[in-house]
């Protein structure tokens, strides 16, 4: 049946989709959630198989889907044989794992989220031996880590399932974060990142001067997920996931991603020195250094972890020789490897399962105990150590042949004794596990009564075992003809395994038999080396790993901590130092030019001003922390300042400057009532010594820059020009500063009076929630103090304001209604009407006044807003843009002409919502005050209640 | 003509008048108005979208006055795009805050939260520096005041910083105004990329320091070091809401430099680029790498998420430092990308905060909580994002930016640099989430924690939070899947946005601006002698 490559993303993503299902079918029960999840597995395995033959053909399935095309990712897959063979292990042993982990986890585990995570993995491994694009295949690569965090994290009370997780998320993801920036660099040589078009530019990759770091930068990624050496020992602190997992990823198949990929890579990268020497380098290294390792280990799942980690390295010492002979041998025994050490993992989980301990010292003897199991392990153990005629054997034989002609630094014999020892040591650490755990005499302290599992449990490895000893047996039938197609996947020739116990009395032979026979010397010594190898000093992987991290976290805690230690002081120095770095940089990389107006003459009015402001803010800053008197001076530069815009002829400007000073310092005298009278010396003299440097330097670099601007002209025509030409015509007023404001750009004093709505708003809210937190507590204790003035609401105070009154009102609709002509306009008006209101409310008390007023403070802010926001929109009626102005005249009889603007409504806005603002932040603050207990008063003048007299006798009086 | 183009901000302002003024008491007459004024905003948005895909760009000459002399409203591909993105994430942001009683702990919430999205989209659509000034004021108030929203000690002193720090940062938004005018004499865009181009080499000092200020003032927004001192702790201290939508507010600086420093200071100026892009670059590696480092110094997952946020504009502004449309191309991706996940980060920890013992959020190991295992899955997706793994959208766009700079000079610096701080970032995210949510304690009191229906008091409805939550990441989802049409209608952004030309005519001359049915010739008020006359806009009936 021939299905073309249709199939195979229904088979990459349906894993993804049966992740989705134990989380719901967990609650109908354990055996309904592992079924339905197998299915998933199944159905995709069933896809593939149906995929099969075309392949068994010599066919390349794809299936081409574009997703990024300007990055070049797209969903493309392929199978070949390579893909076949690891997408058949992958689904293949996935749903032994599932039929395993069903019996394997407790009640208490979360079985629903297990295969979840499982599925996840299962369906990133499959996407990741299918890909046809690279970058593709680096999705896939790095969900393969998270999954893979999930699931050793799985068991999360325990700390070493959280360390190994993030060990493993770690040292995987620095590999996959070298290998994004590979492969984008194999990508640019080649021009595509699709790997069928890479495959086909061998010579352009290898010539490219990129081909090293692209090579190191995608073995790093292998390496680290293959966990070769140095990156081999986040692998053993994996296996503190659950069993079926070390079952899984970290035997059968994720650790075999690295392979996979320099499997895939092999026909463009390999075949150079670089490849040779530093793939087969590591890989030998790791043989023997896994093997050595996993000799001394006790632990069960520590010793196969080590073991898996010196059969990984074989398989890469393989496929870094560069022969086609030596990639059928890695083939091969990727193949090999896979059953032999899935079916012992699981049967390691049984022991731990049965005995509750891995402790090989705690073992031993189970063969009478557990025989299922113990005939299981034998036979995966002996096939792991090399002995005929099982799988394991004839791969490993091949793999010395390959390796006892093969030279390393044109060295013949390095290379093949190394192997020999790796070798030698399996077979020690393979015969360790049958006899220590299982032969030797019946003990009677295991932790609990050790017996066979239930069918289910040994169902997976047993089936496994099956396959190690069919495949032993008849090697050429079984898995000859896969092992060609992958063969052929790999090197992209057509290779023909041939497949044999005996090869005659070559090299390869003696050294099989050298392994077997120390092999089992070494066990019968193990007392011995075990003390050695107990008393030698090594550096302990995980001690360095955790002494790096902590180090690293420990110091980034200090870097931030430090940088952002919460002084806005301090921020202010760094802003203005950086921004007037920054700005110098600017100014003085280029020539500047001359100026090109006079400077105006000094006259003696300005001298005295500029005076006067020095001074004052010299003074400022010498007694800011007399908090009342560094307001008066503030008020004092403000004055100076609308002097100064007297001067130049800017009434608005003044009208404006003068009017918003008043009512804001005002406002801050009320507020400092709540503030100690002084503020508390905090810093040093060093560091006001660099603050007023960094200041300094700031405000002069400020000052050059206007001085600058104001000795040059334009270098184009302002647009200012238009304004004045236009504001008669165009916007029906003389006053060009209020056309502005109203109409050229009356948008912005939408936004602007907007802006101080919400800061109304915000100070309303402000006090609200710090009255209802503890600064609201403070305030209830917080006693007014004894100078406080006799008469809070002075007579004369209060008639003079009563009497302002009319006079400030009449004067603020004055300034409202000749805005469009002559200086003043809304917003002057509003904040005229607002001092006028103050003033009542400062001579009479706040909730007085509050009583006479009939309108809400909030209401008015809004209806301000809107009364601009309708005016605007009005001209939408027209035809027109938000806030176009007209205006016409009307003859109202015995009054002269009288001219009307959609402006005066706009400015109506600007008015009510100026009111509405500075009123609320009025209210907000006499609420605080309220707080204090202060006493409302309830006639417009009247001596402090609380003095002297009883309350009720001043209240009356 | 249509006005659909000042309806974004104009909606929410009135949107925002009308809750202050009849329905300050009722929170549920708020969250109705809010949320249909925000749903209404999101289709007029993805109008204006569709209506900007097809390249025209659309001008509103607000008060009728032509450009540069009133102010312009402009829409193309760019704003369009940011438009729509603030208004989805502020329906977000307000379903969760009303479903989880946010807007009910201090004032205003609702009415803040329509000004601040009238702030932000003023600062998309407008074409105006000055403009955009006062639309910086109004997003920062409103802002500051969302971001005190409830109160509490340690929130009113990181608001007192960010308060502070951007009221610098508006007055020198100020000087560099001041700066740019005193040269150019112009503060409408499209007549500042005309004059700046034009500038006389004897001003072009004064006009370089008028673009590096401004650069800093959007600097300051965006969080670039060394000036993204306000950011930590405000993200740390403020209601997660609110910072969720800060997610916008850092990306309303990188837009303002991204407009600016294509249009008026554009890459072919090089008196000016050779400035600015090393100050850029320059930056954005610092800004990278100490955010990342900052994910993994922090003890608390609010501190934790500011970090990311910071690290995550440093991404974006490598991406942006070198001006070219790929790598524009693959910012723009970025932010897309970025303004989501920091979204949904910031609800996760907040749901976190919600149900934890204490309100915290630190390492420290605490009981289980309600509904921990969905909400470990959303911070597990949120981390994946931010930290840039696969399959979500941090991937792509990291991915996008990595090869857009590799024909550039110092990409290895660049690689190494965004490589390096990812693993960083991937170990912060792994430490804080596994001390989170894996390592918990059984609970002091209760020996069973199962048996906790007698602590379910009424919860406000967690759907709507949950929702809001999910459909974040069903954005990100969508922009990782959709990442190819996505990324076509970003390319034609970018092309439009290195097209400059296109968008000056579109303002100063082009037949597409939105001028009146009387055409523009006829209707300059400049261009009658007779002001009052019939056909002008600005006249009525009766003539003087």
């Amino acid at each position: 049946m021939d299905t073309g490559g249709n199939f195979l993303p229904i088979i990459a993503a349906l894993p993804f989709v049966g992740a989705l299902i134990p989380g719901v079918m967990i609650r109908a029960g354990r055996t309904a959630c592992a079924t339905y999840t197998f299915m998933a597995s199944a159905l995709a395995f069933i896809l593939l198989m149906l995929s099969a033959p075309a392949v068994f053909r010599g066919e390349v399935l794809q299936f081409q889907l574009e997703w990024l095309p300007m990055l070049g990712l797209n969903v493309n897959f392929m199978l070949d044989g390579l893909g076949l063979l690891f997408a058949g292990l992958i689904l293949g042993i996935g749903m032994l794992i599932i039929l395993y982990a069903r019996f394997y986890l407790s009640r208490e585990d979360p079985m629903g989220q297990f295969y979840t995570y499982l599925l996840l993995f299962q369906g990133a491994m499959v996407g990741i031996v299918l890909s046809d694009n690279i970058l593709l295949l680096l999705v896939f690569w790095e969900l393969t880590s998270l999954s893979s965090f999930l699931l050793i994290g799985y068991w999360k009370h325990l700390p070493e399932g959280r360390q190994g997780a993030r060990m493993a998320l770690t040292v995987t993801g620095l590999g996959g974060l070298a290998m994004i920036a590979g492969m984008l660099i194999l990508g640019s040589i080649v021009g595509s990142y699709d790997l069928s078009v890479i495959l086909q530019h061998k010579e352009l990759i290898q010539a490219s001067p990129y081909y090293l770091p692209a090579l190191i930068l995608i073995l790093a990624g292998c390496f680290t997920k293959s966990a070769q050496f140095p990156f081999h020992f986040w692998l053993p602190h994996a296996m503190a996931a659950p069993t079926p997992v070390s079952a899984y990823l970290h035997s059968a198949t994720m650790v075999k991603a690295g392979l996979f990929l320099m499997a895939r890579m092999w026909p463009v990268l390999s075949g150079t020195p670089e490849w040779f020497y530093i793939v087969a380098t590591t890989g030998l290294i790791t043989m023997v250094l896994g093997a050595v390792i996993a000799l001394f280990k006790d632990d069960l799942k520590a010793l196969l972890a080590f073991s898996t980690v010196s059969h990984l390295g074989l398989i890469t010492m393989l496929l870094g020789f560069g022969t086609e002979a030596a990639a059928i041998v890695a083939v091969f025994h990727i193949l090999n490897h896979a059953t032999f050490k899935a079916a012992l993992f699981m049967s390691a989980g049984i022991v731990d399962h049965e005995t509750h301990t891995r402790d090989i010292k705690r073992l031993g003897g189970l063969r009478h105990l557990m025989p299922v199991t113990f005939v299981i392990v034998t036979i995966a153990a002996l096939s792991m150590a090399g002995i005929p005629p099982l799988n394991g054997f004839l791969s490993k034989e091949m793999m010395l042949e390959e390796a006892s002609h093969t030279a390393w630094l044109s060295n013949p014999w390095i290379l093949p004794a190394l192997a020999t020892l790796g070798a030698l040591f399996s077979v020690a650490y393979s015969f360790r596990l049958v006899a220590h755990v299982f032969l030797g005499p019946k003990r009677d302290d295991y932790p609990a009564k050790p017996h066979d599992p239930a069918f289910g449990m040994w169902a997976s490895p047993a089936f496994l075992v099956v396959l190690v000893v069919l495949i032993g047996l008849m090697p050429n039938l079984i898995a000859g003809p896969l092992v060609d197609i992958t063969a052929a996947a790999v090197t992209g020739g057509h290779p023909h395994a041939h497949i044999s116990h005996w090869h005659g009395l070559v090299p390869a032979f003696w050294m099989s038999v050298a392994a077997i026979l120390g092999g089992a010397l070494f066990l019968s010594l193990h007392g011995a080396l075990e003390r050695g190898w107990n008393a030698a000093p090594r550096p302990e992987a995980k001690v360095i790993f955790d002494a790096i991290t902590r180090a690293s976290t420990r110091a980034s805690h200090w870097l931030t901590d430090t940088l952002h230690n919460g002084s806005i002081t301090r921020y202010g120095a760094i802003f203005a130092a950086a921004i007037t770095a920054a700005g110098l940089f600017a100014w003085f990389e280029s020539p500047m030019s001359a100026p090109t107006r006079e400077m105006l003459p000094i006259n003696a009015i300005m001298a005295i001003g500029w005076v006067l402001l020095v001074i004052s803010t010299g003074c400022i800053i010498a007694f800011h922390r007399n908090r009342i008197l560094s307001l008066v001076l503030l008020g004092v530069i403000g004055l100076a300042v609308s002097m100064a815009f007297v001067y130049f002829s800017a009434p608005d400007l003044a009208l404006t400057q003068i009017s918003v000073e008043v009512v804001t310092i005002i406002l801050l005298l009320l507020a400092l009532n709540f503030l100690p009278g002084r503020t508390p010396v905090e810093s040093g003299m060093p560091r006001r010594l660099r603050d007023a440097v960094i200041a300094g330097a700031a405000g002069l670099a400020v000052g050059g820059l206007t001085y600058a601007i104001l000795l040059r002209d334009f270098a184009a025509e302002s647009i200012s020009a238009y304004h004045l030409a236009n504001s008669y015509k165009g916007g029906g007023g003389k006053n060009v500063v209020n056309v502005i404001l109203v109409d050229f750009r009356g948008f912005d004093t939408f936004g602007e009076i907007i802006v101080l709505g919400i800061a109304a708003l915000v100070i309303y809210a402000l006090t609200k929630s710090v009255l209802r937190g503890p600064g609201g507590r403070w305030l209830l204790n917080w006693g007014p103090d004894d100078d406080e003035a006799g008469d809070r609401h002075p007579l004369m105070m209060v008639v003079v304001t009563r009497v302002i009154m009319p006079i400030a009102l009449m004067v603020g609709a004055y300034i409202f209604l000749r805005g469009h002509n002559a200086p003043g306009g809304g917003f002057i008006a509003g904040l005229i009407v607002a001092i006028a209101l103050l003033m009542q409310y400062m001579a009479s008390g706040f909730a007085w006044a509050e009583e006479r007023q009939r309108y809400h403070y909030h209401a008015m802010i809004a209806a301000g807003v809107m009364t601009a926001a309708v005016t605007g929109m009005g001209s939408w009626l027209a035809g027109r843009q938000f806030l176009t102005s007209s205006y016409g005249y009307i003859h109202i009889p015995p009054i002269e002409e009288f001219e009307w603007a959609t402006a005066m409504a706009f400015d109506t806005g600007v008015f009510i919502t100026v009111v509405g603002a500075v009123m609320l932040a009025l209210h907000s603050l006499s609420s605080m005050s309220r707080r204090t207990g202060e006493q409302v008063n309830i006639h417009p003048m009247d001596v402090d209640p609380g003095r002297g007299a009883a309350p009720a006798d001043g209240k009356e009086a | 003509m249509t006005h659909w183009i000042i309806a974004p901000i104009v909606l929410p302002a009135v949107m925002a008048a009308i809750i202050v003024m009849s329905m300050r008491h009722h929170v549920l007459l708020q969250r109705i108005f809010s949320i249909a004024g925000l749903t209404a905003v999101i289709a007029i948005a993805a109008g204006l979208a569709v209506q900007a895909s097809t390249g025209v760009i659309e001008v509103y000459d607000l008060g009728n006055w032509p450009a540069p002399f009133g102010i312009v409203l402009v829409l193309d591909r760019l704003s369009a795009m940011m438009v729509l993105l603030t208004a989805v994430l502020a329906l977000v942001v307000t379903v969760y805050a009303a479903g989880t009683d946010w807007d009910r702990r201090g004032n205003h919430f609702h009415a803040l939260m329509q000004f601040q999205v009238m702030g932000i989209m003023g600062a998309f659509l407008t074409g105006d520096v000055f403009n955009l000034f006062v639309f910086f004021e109004v997003l920062l108030i409103a802002s500051y005041g969302l971001m005190i929203h409830a109160g509490g000690t340690r929130r009113l002193r990181a608001g007192l910083q960010y308060v502070v720090f951007n009221l610098l940062g508006s007055t020198l938004f100020l000087f560099a105004l001041g700066t740019i005018y005193a040269t150019t004499g112009t503060l409408n865009m499209a007549d500042l990329a005309v004059r700046v181009s034009e500038i006389p080499q004897s001003d072009i000092a004064l006009i370089r320091v008028g673009a590096v200020l401004l650069l800093t003032v959007f600097a300051i927004k965006a969080a670039l070091l060394p000036l993204h001192f306000w950011l930590p702790e405000t993200y740390a201290e403020a209601p997660a809401p609110v910072t969720a939508l800060f997610a916008i507010m850092t990306k309303v600086g990188a837009y303002a430099i991204l407009r600016v420093f294509t249009l008026i200071f554009g890459p072919d100026l090089p008196d000016i680029a050779d400035v600015v892009e090393p100050l850029l670059l320059g930056a954005a590696l610092i800004t990278i790498t100490i955010g990342m480092i900052g994910v993994l110094g922090s003890n608390r997952l609010g501190r934790l998420a500011a970090f990311a946020v910071i690290g995550s504009m440093g991404t974006v502004f490598i991406g942006m430092s070198s001006f070219t449309p790929e790598t524009t191309t693959a910012t723009l991706y970025y932010i897309l990308h970025s303004t989501l996940s920091t979204a949904l980060l910031f609800l996760t920890v907040d749901m976190v905060r919600e149900r934890r013992m204490g309100s915290s959020d630190g390492y420290a190991s605490l009981p289980a909580f309600r509904q921990q295992g969905l909400i470990a899955a959303l911070f597990f997706a949120a981390a994946i994002a931010m930290a840039g793994m696969p399959p979500l959208s941090g991937f792509v766009g990291k991915l996008l930016i990595l090869k857009s700079v590799w024909p550039l000079p110092g990409a290895g610096l660049i690689w190494a640099v965004i490589l390096v701080t990812s693993l960083i970032a991937i170990v912060g995210f792994a430490q804080g989430g596994s001390a989170v949510f894996w390592k918990t304690k059984a609970p002091e009191e209760s020996a069973e924690p199962a048996d906790a229906p007698a602590e379910a008091a009424p919860e406000p409805a967690q759907g709507l939070a949950f929702t809001a939550a999910f459909s974040l990441l069903a954005g990100i989802i969508l922009l990782t899947v959709f990442a190819g049409p996505v990324t076509s209608y970003l390319s034609a952004t970018t092309g439009q946005l290195y097209q400059r030309q296109g968008y000056v005519d579109a303002v100063l001359t082009g037949p597409e601006r939105v001028g009146g049915d009387a055409g523009y010739g006829a209707k300059g008020h400049g261009d009658a002698d007779d002001g009052h006359g019939e056909t002008d806009t600005h006249a009525t009936e009766e003539g003087h």
